[in-house]
Protein backbone atom coordinates (compact mmCIF):
# COMPACT_ATOMS: atom_id res chain seq x y z
CA UNK A 1 0.00 0.00 0.00
CA UNK A 2 0.87 3.50 0.00
CA UNK A 3 1.83 5.73 2.29
CA UNK A 4 3.78 9.01 3.86
CA UNK A 5 7.50 7.91 4.95
CA UNK A 6 9.04 10.95 7.35
CA UNK A 7 12.39 11.58 6.02
CA UNK A 8 13.85 13.77 8.16
CA UNK A 9 12.88 17.55 9.12
CA UNK A 10 10.97 19.16 6.22
CA UNK A 11 11.31 15.81 4.14
CA UNK A 12 8.25 13.65 3.05
CA UNK A 13 7.54 11.05 0.24
CA UNK A 14 5.52 8.88 -0.82
CA UNK A 15 6.53 4.95 -0.25
CA UNK A 16 5.31 1.93 -0.72
CA UNK A 17 4.87 -0.14 2.65
CA UNK A 18 3.44 -3.39 3.73
CA UNK A 19 -0.69 -3.59 4.69
CA UNK A 20 -1.14 -3.23 8.23
CA UNK A 21 -2.12 -6.46 9.60
CA UNK A 22 -4.50 -6.98 12.66
CA UNK A 23 -2.04 -6.96 15.97
CA UNK A 24 -4.48 -7.96 19.06
CA UNK A 25 -7.94 -8.84 19.22
CA UNK A 26 -9.03 -5.22 19.62
CA UNK A 27 -7.35 -3.87 16.33
CA UNK A 28 -9.43 -3.21 13.00
CA UNK A 29 -7.76 -1.74 9.62
CA UNK A 30 -9.00 0.46 7.94
CA UNK A 31 -9.14 1.56 4.31
CA UNK A 32 -8.76 5.60 4.38
CA UNK A 33 -10.67 7.58 2.38
CA UNK A 34 -10.16 11.19 3.83
CA UNK A 35 -6.89 12.34 5.76
CA UNK A 36 -5.79 15.54 7.01
CA UNK A 37 -2.83 17.46 7.55
CA UNK A 38 -3.15 18.86 11.00
CA UNK A 39 -1.08 21.95 12.54
CA UNK A 40 0.19 19.53 14.76
CA UNK A 41 1.74 17.44 11.93
CA UNK A 42 3.71 20.18 11.20
CA UNK A 43 5.61 20.17 14.39
CA UNK A 44 6.76 16.50 13.35
CA UNK A 45 7.80 18.21 10.52
CA UNK A 46 9.58 20.70 11.39
CA UNK A 47 11.58 18.25 13.67
CA UNK A 48 9.95 19.75 16.99
CA UNK A 49 9.11 16.21 18.77
CA UNK A 50 11.61 14.07 19.96
CA UNK A 51 11.73 10.62 18.56
CA UNK A 52 10.09 10.77 15.35
CA UNK A 53 11.83 8.51 13.40
CA UNK A 54 12.73 8.06 9.96
CA UNK A 55 10.66 5.93 8.12
CA UNK A 56 7.08 6.72 9.88
CA UNK A 57 4.05 7.36 8.40
CA UNK A 58 2.40 10.52 10.33
CA UNK A 59 -1.63 11.19 9.83
CA UNK A 60 -3.85 11.38 13.24
CA UNK A 61 -7.17 12.98 11.55
CA UNK A 62 -8.59 10.33 8.81
CA UNK A 63 -12.02 8.38 8.38
CA UNK A 64 -12.34 5.42 6.34
CA UNK A 65 -14.25 2.25 5.45
CA UNK A 66 -13.40 -0.79 7.95
CA UNK A 67 -11.43 -3.56 5.93
CA UNK A 68 -10.95 -6.19 8.75
CA UNK A 69 -11.96 -6.71 12.50
CA UNK A 70 -9.64 -8.21 15.34
CA UNK A 71 -11.56 -11.66 17.06
CA UNK A 72 -12.76 -9.10 19.88
CA UNK A 73 -14.40 -6.10 18.04
CA UNK A 74 -18.53 -6.54 18.34
CA UNK A 75 -19.23 -3.38 17.60
CA UNK A 76 -17.78 -2.79 14.20
CA UNK A 77 -17.82 -5.09 10.48
CA UNK A 78 -16.23 -4.95 7.45
CA UNK A 79 -17.57 -2.24 4.85
CA UNK A 80 -18.53 0.12 7.75
CA UNK A 81 -17.90 3.89 7.20
CA UNK A 82 -15.94 4.93 10.46
CA UNK A 83 -14.25 8.53 12.01
CA UNK A 84 -11.54 7.73 13.95
CA UNK A 85 -10.43 9.64 17.02
CA UNK A 86 -6.66 10.57 16.74
CA UNK A 87 -6.25 10.05 20.48
CA UNK A 88 -5.90 5.91 21.00
CA UNK A 89 -7.88 5.26 23.94
CA UNK A 90 -8.79 1.75 25.92
CA UNK A 91 -11.61 2.94 27.52
CA UNK A 92 -11.25 1.44 30.41
CA UNK A 93 -8.39 2.40 31.83
CA UNK A 94 -7.84 4.46 35.56
CA UNK A 95 -7.79 8.24 33.12
CA UNK A 96 -10.40 6.67 30.49
CA UNK A 97 -12.81 5.99 33.09
CA UNK A 98 -12.83 9.81 34.24
CA UNK A 99 -13.21 10.69 30.46
CA UNK A 100 -9.49 11.61 29.82
CA UNK A 101 -9.46 9.74 26.61
CA UNK A 102 -6.56 12.01 25.82
CA UNK A 103 -4.74 10.43 28.88
CA UNK A 104 -4.84 6.27 28.32
CA UNK A 105 -2.52 4.56 30.24
CA UNK A 106 -2.83 1.31 28.06
CA UNK A 107 -1.64 2.58 24.51
CA UNK A 108 1.59 4.04 24.82
CA UNK A 109 4.72 2.34 26.20
CA UNK A 110 7.16 5.25 25.86
CA UNK A 111 5.57 8.07 27.48
CA UNK A 112 2.88 8.37 30.82
CA UNK A 113 1.98 12.07 30.27
CA UNK A 114 0.27 11.53 26.51
CA UNK A 115 -2.12 8.30 25.45
CA UNK A 116 -1.27 6.84 22.21
CA UNK A 117 -2.13 9.27 19.41
CA UNK A 118 -2.31 8.07 15.69
CA UNK A 119 1.19 8.88 13.72
CA UNK A 120 2.22 11.29 16.01
CA UNK A 121 5.87 10.21 16.80
CA UNK A 122 7.08 7.10 19.36
CA UNK A 123 6.90 10.16 22.32
CA UNK A 124 2.92 9.51 21.56
CA UNK A 125 3.14 5.51 20.66
CA UNK A 126 4.92 4.76 17.83
CA UNK A 127 2.01 3.98 15.96
CA UNK A 128 1.92 4.70 12.07
CA UNK A 129 -0.88 6.60 11.24
CA UNK A 130 -3.42 7.45 8.44
CA UNK A 131 -1.61 9.39 5.82
CA UNK A 132 -2.25 6.14 3.88
CA UNK A 133 -4.01 4.15 2.16
CA UNK A 134 -4.44 1.80 5.00
CA UNK A 135 -4.16 2.16 9.08
CA UNK A 136 -4.41 -0.24 11.65
CA UNK A 137 -6.79 0.91 14.26
CA UNK A 138 -6.43 -0.35 18.16
CA UNK A 139 -9.29 -0.60 20.37
CA UNK A 140 -11.36 -0.30 17.67
CA UNK A 141 -13.79 -1.71 19.63
CA UNK A 142 -13.94 1.80 21.44
CA UNK A 143 -12.68 4.82 19.48
CA UNK A 144 -14.19 4.63 16.07
CA UNK A 145 -17.44 5.98 15.15
CA UNK A 146 -19.93 5.02 12.44
CA UNK A 147 -20.32 7.99 10.32
CA UNK A 148 -23.98 9.30 9.92
CA UNK A 149 -25.68 8.23 6.53
CA UNK A 150 -26.57 12.34 6.27
CA UNK A 151 -22.98 13.28 7.40
CA UNK A 152 -20.46 14.67 4.62
CA UNK A 153 -17.30 12.34 4.54
CA UNK A 154 -15.37 16.33 4.87
CA UNK A 155 -17.49 17.32 7.75
CA UNK A 156 -16.25 13.67 9.52
CA UNK A 157 -13.15 14.13 8.50
CA UNK A 158 -13.15 17.08 10.88
CA UNK A 159 -14.55 15.82 13.56
CA UNK A 160 -11.64 13.73 14.64
CA UNK A 161 -9.43 16.07 16.02
CA UNK A 162 -10.12 20.01 14.72
CA UNK A 163 -13.64 19.86 15.34
CA UNK A 164 -13.35 18.68 19.31
CA UNK A 165 -9.86 20.42 20.02
CA UNK A 166 -11.25 23.62 19.41
CA UNK A 167 -14.87 22.92 21.12
CA UNK A 168 -12.58 21.25 23.99
CA UNK A 169 -10.76 24.81 24.00
CA UNK A 170 -13.68 26.94 24.44
CA UNK A 171 -15.46 24.45 26.86
CA UNK A 172 -12.28 24.22 29.19
CA UNK A 173 -11.81 27.60 29.28
CA UNK A 174 -15.45 28.01 31.53
CA UNK A 175 -16.65 30.56 29.20
CA UNK A 176 -19.75 32.58 30.98
CA UNK A 177 -22.74 34.58 29.00
CA UNK A 178 -21.17 37.59 27.53
CA UNK A 179 -17.40 36.96 28.62
CA UNK A 180 -15.00 38.49 26.16
CA UNK A 181 -12.77 35.15 24.70
CA UNK A 182 -9.32 36.47 23.09
CA UNK A 183 -8.24 33.17 20.41
CA UNK A 184 -4.72 33.46 19.83
CA UNK A 185 -4.21 31.53 16.67
CA UNK A 186 -6.21 31.94 13.72
CA UNK A 187 -5.30 28.12 12.48
CA UNK A 188 -8.34 25.58 11.94
CA UNK A 189 -8.22 24.97 15.63
CA UNK A 190 -8.22 28.67 16.79
CA UNK A 191 -11.18 28.94 14.02
CA UNK A 192 -12.81 26.59 15.24
CA UNK A 193 -12.10 27.88 19.21
CA UNK A 194 -13.89 31.06 17.97
CA UNK A 195 -16.92 29.51 16.32
CA UNK A 196 -17.65 27.50 19.46
CA UNK A 197 -16.57 30.55 22.01
CA UNK A 198 -20.12 31.68 20.53
CA UNK A 199 -22.05 28.18 21.39
CA UNK A 200 -20.82 28.68 25.17
CA UNK A 201 -22.64 32.14 25.19
CA UNK A 202 -19.50 34.50 24.50
CA UNK A 203 -19.95 37.87 24.32
CA UNK A 204 -16.98 39.11 22.27
CA UNK A 205 -14.50 37.01 20.19
CA UNK A 206 -11.27 38.60 19.21
CA UNK A 207 -8.53 36.04 16.96
CA UNK A 208 -5.15 37.42 17.12
CA UNK A 209 -2.60 35.86 14.53
CA UNK A 210 -0.26 37.78 11.79
CA UNK A 211 -1.39 36.07 8.80
CA UNK A 212 -4.01 38.18 6.95
CA UNK A 213 -5.68 35.84 4.94
CA UNK A 214 -6.68 33.51 8.12
CA UNK A 215 -7.82 36.49 9.84
CA UNK A 216 -10.42 37.36 6.93
CA UNK A 217 -11.44 33.99 7.28
CA UNK A 218 -12.40 33.57 11.01
CA UNK A 219 -13.65 37.35 10.28
CA UNK A 220 -16.58 36.08 8.93
CA UNK A 221 -16.75 32.43 9.61
CA UNK A 222 -16.54 32.70 13.67
CA UNK A 223 -17.53 35.71 12.99
CA UNK A 224 -14.95 37.69 15.38
CA UNK A 225 -12.94 40.36 15.76
CA UNK A 226 -9.78 40.05 14.48
CA UNK A 227 -6.64 41.46 14.76
CA UNK A 228 -2.78 41.59 13.11
CA UNK A 229 -0.58 41.42 16.34
CA UNK A 230 2.79 42.42 13.75
CA UNK A 231 0.55 45.59 13.05
CA UNK A 232 0.46 46.73 17.17
CA UNK A 233 2.85 48.40 19.01
CA UNK A 234 2.05 46.46 21.97
CA UNK A 235 -0.60 43.20 21.65
CA UNK A 236 -0.79 43.34 25.30
CA UNK A 237 -1.20 47.17 26.01
CA UNK A 238 -3.68 46.46 23.01
CA UNK A 239 -5.69 43.94 24.51
CA UNK A 240 -6.15 45.42 27.72
CA UNK A 241 -6.95 48.91 26.23
CA UNK A 242 -9.70 47.42 24.52
CA UNK A 243 -10.94 45.44 27.23
CA UNK A 244 -11.55 48.74 30.20
CA UNK A 245 -8.35 47.85 30.65
CA UNK A 246 -8.75 44.92 32.76
CA UNK A 247 -7.49 42.38 30.04
CA UNK A 248 -9.64 39.57 28.36
CA UNK A 249 -12.14 36.93 30.82
CA UNK A 250 -10.64 34.26 28.84
CA UNK A 251 -7.97 33.86 26.66
CA UNK A 252 -7.06 30.76 24.45
CA UNK A 253 -3.72 29.60 23.17
CA UNK A 254 -4.41 27.62 20.17
CA UNK A 255 -1.34 27.86 18.71
CA UNK A 256 1.60 25.71 20.67
CA UNK A 257 5.12 25.72 19.90
CA UNK A 258 5.52 27.08 16.90
CA UNK A 259 4.56 30.50 17.35
CA UNK A 260 5.96 33.20 15.63
CA UNK A 261 6.15 37.17 17.42
CA UNK A 262 9.12 36.46 19.48
CA UNK A 263 12.88 36.56 18.25
CA UNK A 264 14.23 35.44 21.81
CA UNK A 265 11.52 32.88 21.82
CA UNK A 266 12.41 32.02 17.94
CA UNK A 267 16.09 31.38 18.67
CA UNK A 268 15.80 29.35 22.22
CA UNK A 269 13.29 27.27 21.27
CA UNK A 270 12.75 26.95 17.43
CA UNK A 271 15.94 26.99 16.39
CA UNK A 272 18.61 26.09 19.31
CA UNK A 273 15.90 23.82 20.94
CA UNK A 274 16.76 25.01 24.07
CA UNK A 275 13.23 24.69 25.14
CA UNK A 276 10.45 22.62 23.87
CA UNK A 277 9.13 25.78 20.79
CA UNK A 278 8.05 29.07 21.35
CA UNK A 279 5.64 29.86 23.83
CA UNK A 280 5.05 33.17 22.55
CA UNK A 281 1.53 32.94 22.30
CA UNK A 282 1.25 31.24 25.76
CA UNK A 283 2.98 34.28 26.91
CA UNK A 284 0.59 36.76 25.41
CA UNK A 285 -2.86 34.71 26.94
CA UNK A 286 -1.04 34.93 30.22
CA UNK A 287 -0.25 38.73 30.27
CA UNK A 288 -3.68 39.09 27.90
CA UNK A 289 -6.10 37.75 30.46
CA UNK A 290 -8.06 39.18 33.30
CA UNK A 291 -6.86 38.93 37.14
CA UNK A 292 -8.54 35.80 37.87
CA UNK A 293 -9.13 34.75 34.61
CA UNK A 294 -8.75 31.43 32.73
CA UNK A 295 -5.95 30.16 30.04
CA UNK A 296 -7.19 27.35 27.80
CA UNK A 297 -4.18 25.79 26.36
CA UNK A 298 -4.91 23.13 22.86
CA UNK A 299 -1.54 24.38 21.18
CA UNK A 300 0.89 21.27 21.44
CA UNK A 301 4.21 21.88 23.32
CA UNK A 302 7.26 19.67 23.25
CA UNK A 303 8.01 17.55 26.46
CA UNK A 304 10.34 19.60 28.06
CA UNK A 305 10.26 22.97 29.48
CA UNK A 306 9.26 26.43 27.88
CA UNK A 307 9.53 29.65 29.17
CA UNK A 308 6.51 31.88 30.58
CA UNK A 309 5.69 34.36 33.30
CA UNK A 310 4.99 31.68 35.85
CA UNK A 311 5.21 34.26 38.18
CA UNK A 312 1.85 36.40 36.74
CA UNK A 313 -0.08 33.05 36.88
CA UNK A 314 0.65 33.25 40.39
CA UNK A 315 0.36 37.27 40.84
CA UNK A 316 -2.66 37.46 38.87
CA UNK A 317 -4.49 34.23 39.96
CA UNK A 318 -5.38 32.37 36.84
CA UNK A 319 -6.27 29.11 36.13
CA UNK A 320 -5.14 26.89 33.18
CA UNK A 321 -6.35 24.41 32.02
CA UNK A 322 -5.01 22.25 29.20
CA UNK A 323 -5.30 18.68 27.61
CA UNK A 324 -5.45 16.91 24.19
CA UNK A 325 -8.94 16.61 23.19
CA UNK A 326 -10.97 14.22 24.62
CA UNK A 327 -12.88 13.50 21.27
CA UNK A 328 -14.75 10.29 21.94
CA UNK A 329 -16.50 12.42 25.38
CA UNK A 330 -17.23 14.64 22.84
CA UNK A 331 -18.59 13.17 19.57
CA UNK A 332 -22.41 12.69 20.19
CA UNK A 333 -22.66 16.91 21.17
CA UNK A 334 -20.59 17.72 18.24
CA UNK A 335 -22.34 15.76 15.80
CA UNK A 336 -25.96 17.27 16.96
CA UNK A 337 -24.14 20.69 16.44
CA UNK A 338 -23.08 19.95 12.52
CA UNK A 339 -26.76 18.31 12.13
CA UNK A 340 -27.95 21.34 13.85
CA UNK A 341 -25.56 23.73 11.35
CA UNK A 342 -23.98 25.27 14.11
CA UNK A 343 -21.23 24.62 12.55
CA UNK A 344 -19.89 24.12 9.39
CA UNK A 345 -16.44 22.05 9.80
CA UNK A 346 -15.73 21.28 5.82
CA UNK A 347 -16.04 24.91 5.45
CA UNK A 348 -12.33 25.45 6.61
CA UNK A 349 -11.25 22.84 4.04
CA UNK A 350 -9.03 25.00 1.70
CA UNK A 351 -6.87 22.28 -0.69
CA UNK A 352 -8.05 18.78 -1.75
CA UNK A 353 -4.77 17.05 -2.35
CA UNK A 354 -4.05 13.05 -3.73
CA UNK A 355 -1.79 11.79 -1.11
CA UNK A 356 0.51 11.07 -4.17
CA UNK A 357 1.37 14.57 -3.91
CA UNK A 358 2.09 14.95 -0.06
CA UNK A 359 5.51 16.57 -0.18
CA UNK A 360 3.59 19.35 -1.50
CA UNK A 361 0.90 19.06 0.42
CA UNK A 362 3.11 19.32 3.43
CA UNK A 363 5.22 22.38 2.20
CA UNK A 364 1.98 24.51 1.13
CA UNK A 365 0.46 23.90 4.44
CA UNK A 366 3.72 24.49 6.40
CA UNK A 367 4.89 27.64 4.07
CA UNK A 368 1.18 28.90 4.46
CA UNK A 369 1.20 29.35 0.68
CA UNK A 370 -1.93 29.53 -1.51
CA UNK A 371 -3.91 31.16 1.22
CA UNK A 372 -4.28 27.35 2.84
CA UNK A 373 -6.38 26.64 5.75
CA UNK A 374 -6.71 22.89 5.58
CA UNK A 375 -5.82 20.67 3.42
CA UNK A 376 -7.24 17.31 2.51
CA UNK A 377 -5.73 13.93 1.36
CA UNK A 378 -7.47 11.38 -0.68
CA UNK A 379 -5.59 8.24 -1.68
CA UNK A 380 -6.79 7.34 -5.03
CA UNK A 381 -8.56 4.76 -4.28
CA UNK A 382 -11.04 6.05 -1.66
CA UNK B 1 -1.74 50.03 13.76
CA UNK B 2 -1.41 52.17 16.27
CA UNK B 3 -3.45 51.02 19.69
CA UNK B 4 -7.40 52.14 19.43
CA UNK B 5 -7.89 54.47 22.51
CA UNK B 6 -11.39 53.78 22.69
CA UNK B 7 -12.84 50.79 24.71
CA UNK B 8 -15.87 49.95 22.56
CA UNK B 9 -15.84 46.25 21.27
CA UNK B 10 -17.83 45.94 17.98
CA UNK B 11 -20.04 43.26 19.04
CA UNK B 12 -21.80 40.98 16.40
CA UNK B 13 -25.47 40.18 16.28
CA UNK B 14 -25.47 37.36 18.46
CA UNK B 15 -29.40 36.64 16.81
CA UNK B 16 -27.36 36.05 13.65
CA UNK B 17 -25.25 33.60 15.31
CA UNK B 18 -26.41 30.13 14.93
CA UNK B 19 -26.56 28.16 17.76
CA UNK B 20 -25.27 31.46 20.07
CA UNK B 21 -25.32 29.85 23.97
CA UNK B 22 -27.18 26.82 23.56
CA UNK B 23 -23.70 24.95 25.33
CA UNK B 24 -23.54 27.88 28.40
CA UNK B 25 -23.81 26.12 31.36
CA UNK B 26 -23.03 27.73 34.50
CA UNK B 27 -22.87 24.36 36.15
CA UNK B 28 -19.96 24.04 34.08
CA UNK B 29 -17.11 25.07 36.67
CA UNK B 30 -14.78 23.41 37.31
CA UNK B 31 -14.87 22.76 33.56
CA UNK B 32 -13.08 20.07 32.49
CA UNK B 33 -10.47 18.02 32.74
CA UNK B 34 -11.61 17.54 36.27
CA UNK B 35 -11.33 14.95 38.64
CA UNK B 36 -14.42 12.48 38.15
CA UNK B 37 -13.76 9.55 40.36
CA UNK B 38 -15.94 7.31 41.82
CA UNK B 39 -16.37 7.92 45.63
CA UNK B 40 -12.51 7.31 46.55
CA UNK B 41 -10.98 5.58 43.66
CA UNK B 42 -7.24 6.05 43.98
CA UNK B 43 -6.45 2.50 42.85
CA UNK B 44 -4.21 1.91 40.06
CA UNK B 45 -6.00 -1.47 39.62
CA UNK B 46 -8.70 -1.64 36.22
CA UNK B 47 -9.61 -4.59 34.29
CA UNK B 48 -6.86 -4.32 31.73
CA UNK B 49 -7.37 -4.99 28.02
CA UNK B 50 -5.62 -8.25 26.66
CA UNK B 51 -1.95 -7.51 26.05
CA UNK B 52 -0.65 -6.74 22.55
CA UNK B 53 2.21 -9.85 21.86
CA UNK B 54 4.99 -8.54 19.23
CA UNK B 55 8.55 -9.41 18.18
CA UNK B 56 9.80 -5.72 17.53
CA UNK B 57 11.87 -4.14 20.41
CA UNK B 58 9.43 -1.19 21.95
CA UNK B 59 11.23 1.24 24.15
CA UNK B 60 9.09 1.68 27.27
CA UNK B 61 9.46 4.96 29.89
CA UNK B 62 11.18 3.42 33.10
CA UNK B 63 8.09 5.39 34.93
CA UNK B 64 5.67 2.61 33.70
CA UNK B 65 4.47 -0.02 36.21
CA UNK B 66 4.35 -1.93 33.58
CA UNK B 67 4.01 -2.19 29.79
CA UNK B 68 0.65 -0.74 28.26
CA UNK B 69 -1.41 -3.29 26.74
CA UNK B 70 -1.44 -2.33 23.11
CA UNK B 71 1.56 -0.34 21.67
CA UNK B 72 2.48 1.00 18.11
CA UNK B 73 5.06 -1.59 16.12
CA UNK B 74 6.40 1.24 13.50
CA UNK B 75 10.11 1.75 12.77
CA UNK B 76 11.25 -0.03 15.85
CA UNK B 77 15.26 1.47 17.03
CA UNK B 78 17.96 0.72 14.65
CA UNK B 79 21.54 1.96 14.23
CA UNK B 80 23.52 4.64 15.95
CA UNK B 81 20.08 6.51 16.64
CA UNK B 82 18.35 3.30 18.26
CA UNK B 83 21.15 3.53 20.41
CA UNK B 84 20.74 6.33 21.37
CA UNK B 85 17.24 5.85 22.10
CA UNK B 86 17.52 3.13 23.79
CA UNK B 87 20.49 5.13 26.19
CA UNK B 88 17.43 7.84 26.55
CA UNK B 89 14.74 5.43 27.74
CA UNK B 90 17.30 5.24 30.85
CA UNK B 91 16.21 8.29 32.19
CA UNK B 92 13.16 9.32 33.39
CA UNK B 93 10.70 11.71 31.03
CA UNK B 94 11.35 14.22 33.76
CA UNK B 95 14.81 14.08 32.84
CA UNK B 96 16.06 16.40 30.06
CA UNK B 97 18.91 13.93 29.25
CA UNK B 98 15.99 11.67 27.99
CA UNK B 99 14.54 13.87 25.47
CA UNK B 100 17.98 15.65 24.44
CA UNK B 101 19.15 12.40 23.44
CA UNK B 102 16.11 11.47 21.78
CA UNK B 103 16.14 14.93 19.85
CA UNK B 104 19.77 13.38 19.17
CA UNK B 105 18.58 9.98 17.83
CA UNK B 106 16.22 12.13 15.49
CA UNK B 107 19.19 14.13 13.96
CA UNK B 108 20.93 10.59 13.45
CA UNK B 109 18.42 9.15 11.99
CA UNK B 110 18.16 11.19 9.47
CA UNK B 111 21.44 10.93 7.63
CA UNK B 112 21.28 7.52 8.60
CA UNK B 113 18.10 7.49 6.13
CA UNK B 114 19.90 8.79 3.29
CA UNK B 115 22.52 6.28 3.89
CA UNK B 116 19.97 3.51 3.77
CA UNK B 117 18.72 5.19 0.70
CA UNK B 118 21.90 5.30 -1.02
CA UNK B 119 22.56 1.59 -0.05
CA UNK B 120 19.39 0.70 -1.95
CA UNK B 121 21.01 2.65 -4.75
CA UNK B 122 18.16 5.06 -4.42
CA UNK B 123 19.08 8.65 -4.51
CA UNK B 124 16.56 10.67 -2.26
CA UNK B 125 14.80 13.42 -4.41
CA UNK B 126 15.42 15.84 -1.67
CA UNK B 127 13.96 18.57 -3.63
CA UNK B 128 10.84 17.33 -4.42
CA UNK B 129 10.73 15.39 -0.75
CA UNK B 130 10.53 18.95 0.37
CA UNK B 131 7.92 19.84 -2.04
CA UNK B 132 9.65 22.43 -4.02
CA UNK B 133 7.59 21.57 -6.69
CA UNK B 134 4.87 24.07 -5.23
CA UNK B 135 7.18 26.37 -3.89
CA UNK B 136 7.96 26.70 -7.82
CA UNK B 137 4.14 27.19 -8.62
CA UNK B 138 3.21 28.88 -5.61
CA UNK B 139 6.12 31.15 -4.42
CA UNK B 140 8.27 31.37 -7.70
CA UNK B 141 9.61 34.68 -6.81
CA UNK B 142 10.77 33.46 -2.95
CA UNK B 143 12.06 30.76 -4.72
CA UNK B 144 13.91 32.56 -7.47
CA UNK B 145 15.09 35.24 -4.35
CA UNK B 146 16.18 32.52 -2.58
CA UNK B 147 18.43 30.10 -4.58
CA UNK B 148 19.65 34.20 -6.04
CA UNK B 149 21.02 34.71 -2.48
CA UNK B 150 22.70 31.52 -1.65
CA UNK B 151 24.25 31.39 -4.99
CA UNK B 152 25.84 34.76 -4.20
CA UNK B 153 26.67 33.62 -0.37
CA UNK B 154 28.13 30.43 -2.35
CA UNK B 155 30.10 31.86 -4.86
CA UNK B 156 31.73 34.86 -2.50
CA UNK B 157 32.45 32.49 0.16
CA UNK B 158 34.57 30.42 -2.88
CA UNK B 159 35.83 33.60 -3.85
CA UNK B 160 37.05 34.20 -0.45
CA UNK B 161 38.12 30.69 -0.44
CA UNK B 162 39.97 30.94 -3.29
CA UNK B 163 41.98 34.28 -2.49
CA UNK B 164 42.86 33.14 0.96
CA UNK B 165 44.71 29.58 -0.15
CA UNK B 166 46.63 32.42 -2.94
CA UNK B 167 47.54 34.38 -0.16
CA UNK B 168 48.69 31.40 2.08
CA UNK B 169 50.72 30.11 -0.85
CA UNK B 170 52.19 33.34 -1.39
CA UNK B 171 53.78 33.47 1.99
CA UNK B 172 51.64 36.44 2.90
CA UNK B 173 48.97 35.46 4.59
CA UNK B 174 50.30 32.71 7.32
CA UNK B 175 53.33 33.71 9.76
CA UNK B 176 55.95 31.02 8.84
Amino acid sequence: MLAMDYRGPYRVRLEEKPMPKIEHPRDAVVKVTRSCICGSDLHLYHGLVPDTRVGMTFGHEFCGIVEEVGSAVENLKAGDHVLVPFNIACGQCHFCKQGLFGNCHESNPQATAVGGIFGYSHTAGGYDGGQAEYVRVPYADFGPTIIPDWMDPDDAVLLTDVVPTGYQAAEMAGIKRGDTVCVFGAGPVGIMAARCAWLFGAGRVIVIDHLDYRLEFVKDYAPAEVYNFRELDDLVVFMKKTTDGLGADVCIDAVGNDASGNIWQTILGKKMKLEAGSAIALHWAINSVKKGGVVSVVGVYGPTGNLVPMGNVVNKGLTIRANQASVKRLLPRLIEHVKAGHINPKAMITHRVPLEDISDAYHIFSKKLDGCIKPVLVPNAA
Amino acid sequence: MDAPTTTKATVPDRSAIPGWGVDADPENDPTYPYREREKDDHSGEWTRPPVQSSDVEILQSIEHKQRPAVFGTSTPPSGISGMLRRGAFKYSESHWAHWLMLMGADRVNMVEGIVQDLARARIPNIPAEMGMRSEWKHNRKGLVTKLAVTAAVGAAAFALFRWSGGRDRDGSGGRD
